[in-house]
């Protein structure tokens, strides 16, 4: 686990950055960590990638947290605060100043227009993140029963979502996934 | 406690102002209990438990987040506790909020540094990651639903959105620059 100065740097302006093109919050760059992490560094794998988002969505806590276990994996503690403090904290300052200010034009017709025209990007963006890891983690038709059956589940039940994951841990310690 | 409350935004009207303590331990109990995302507990606690918002209030903060990029969640502490107690109370939410999941996933990270390979680990992370997807395809699904079942441009944003990045895999800025632009003027001109 090396942490050398340049590349704290590096994956403090990557995940800043990614922070001010969230769109609809932390599932919505899952593809763009992805692309990022994955794809074009190499540093997590298709495998650990799914597994880091996985234990995300079980952990207690935002899902946002994944930056915490890649930024780990890629150098370490130091890492892992770098990445943390860079996805929540410019825009955490952004969101005071913003709100303090955005109820002045509530009623302002340029507002609502903003809002009702990024509300679906936002939707569509956690929905290619919906894309990405069902492709990352789906290796075997056991594993597409598992996502469909839980989607299923998810959607038409109010049962908490620690259970399915539960479940689904369960079923996969069997061997059959 | 009145006084910083209204310098900066009214507060939900009828609601019960609280204190730095209560504002940050209700934000770590949040997360202690958020298992599978934070948003669900966020609406209990604020809207259904503590009477802190309405449930209009609540969207229109969660609008708001919406609106500003980053992770949702964090922004909505930092916007309510602003608006609750000041710059203080903003801190105080965003700290209650990040220091537990902080910790737990450095746990996390290092167990799974040392233990992902195992086979019995391997196994369960293996039925996981599908049901984490399958949870998110859910999320969707819910969000979906009320733009799908209305005339609108908004169902073809989020599906041009949703190949663009998901399939398509195109870098996030561009296909932001573009869709950003085009989906307000579409919201604009569907108002009038």
């Amino acid at each position: 686990m090396k942490a050398d100065g340049d590349l704290l740097v590096t994956l403090a302006l990557q995940f800043a950055v990614m922070s001010l093109l969230a769109l609809g919050g932390a599932n919505a760059v899952v593809p763009e960590m992805h692309r990022f992490a994955v794809e074009s560094r190499g540093w997590v794998s298709e495998r650990e990638f799914a597994d880091m988002f996985a234990i995300s969505q079980a952990a207690p806590g935002p899902n946002v947290m994944i930056v915490t276990l890649i930024g780990y994996h890629i150098a370490g503690f130091a890492g892992a605060l770098v990445t943390t403090l860079a996805m929540c904290g410019p825009t955490a300052v952004l969101a005071h100043f913003v709100g303090r200010v955005w109820d002045r034009f509530k009623d302002a017709p340029w507002r609502a227009a903003i809002q009702a025209g990024l509300v679906p990007i936002s939707v569509g963006l956690v929905g290619a993140s919906a894309i990405v890891l069902t492709q990352a983690a789906n290796r075997s038709w056991l594993a597409v029963v598992l996502t469909v059956a839980t989607a299923a589940t998810a959607y038409w039940t109010r049962w908490n979502p620690l259970w399915l994951i539960a479940v689904a841990g369960l079923t996969g310690l069997t061997g059959l996934i | 406690m009145s006084e910083t409350a209204s310098d900066t935004a009214p507060a939900p009207t009828g609601a019960p102002v609280p204190t730095h303590a209560e504002l940050f331990f209700a934000f770590v109990r949040i997360t202690v209990s958020g298992f599978g995302g934070t948003l669900p507990w966020t609406r209990r606690m604020f809207v259904e438990q503590k009477r802190w918002l309405t449930a209009q209030e609540f969207n229109d903060v969660y609008a708001l987040c919406q609106f500003l990029p980053g992770p949702n969640i964090v922004n909505l502490t930092s916007v309510f506790g602003s608006r609750m107690l000041g710059p203080t109370g903003a801190l105080a939410a965003w700290c209650g909020f990040l220091l537990v999941p902080f910790c737990v996933m450095l746990a996390a990270s290092i167990l799974y540094d040392r233990y992902g390979d195992v086979e019995y680990v391997r196994r369960v992370l293996a039925g996981m990651a599908p049901a984490a997807a399958g949870l998110i395809i859910a999320t969707v699904g819910k969000m979906a639903g009320p733009m799908f079942r209305s005339f609108g441009p908004a169902p073809f944003v989020v599906l041009a959105t949703a190949v663009a990045i998901g399939l398509l895999r195109w870098p996030l800025l561009w296909v932001m620059l573009v869709l950003v632009p085009v989906s307000i003027g579409l919201a604009w001109w569907t108002r009038r």
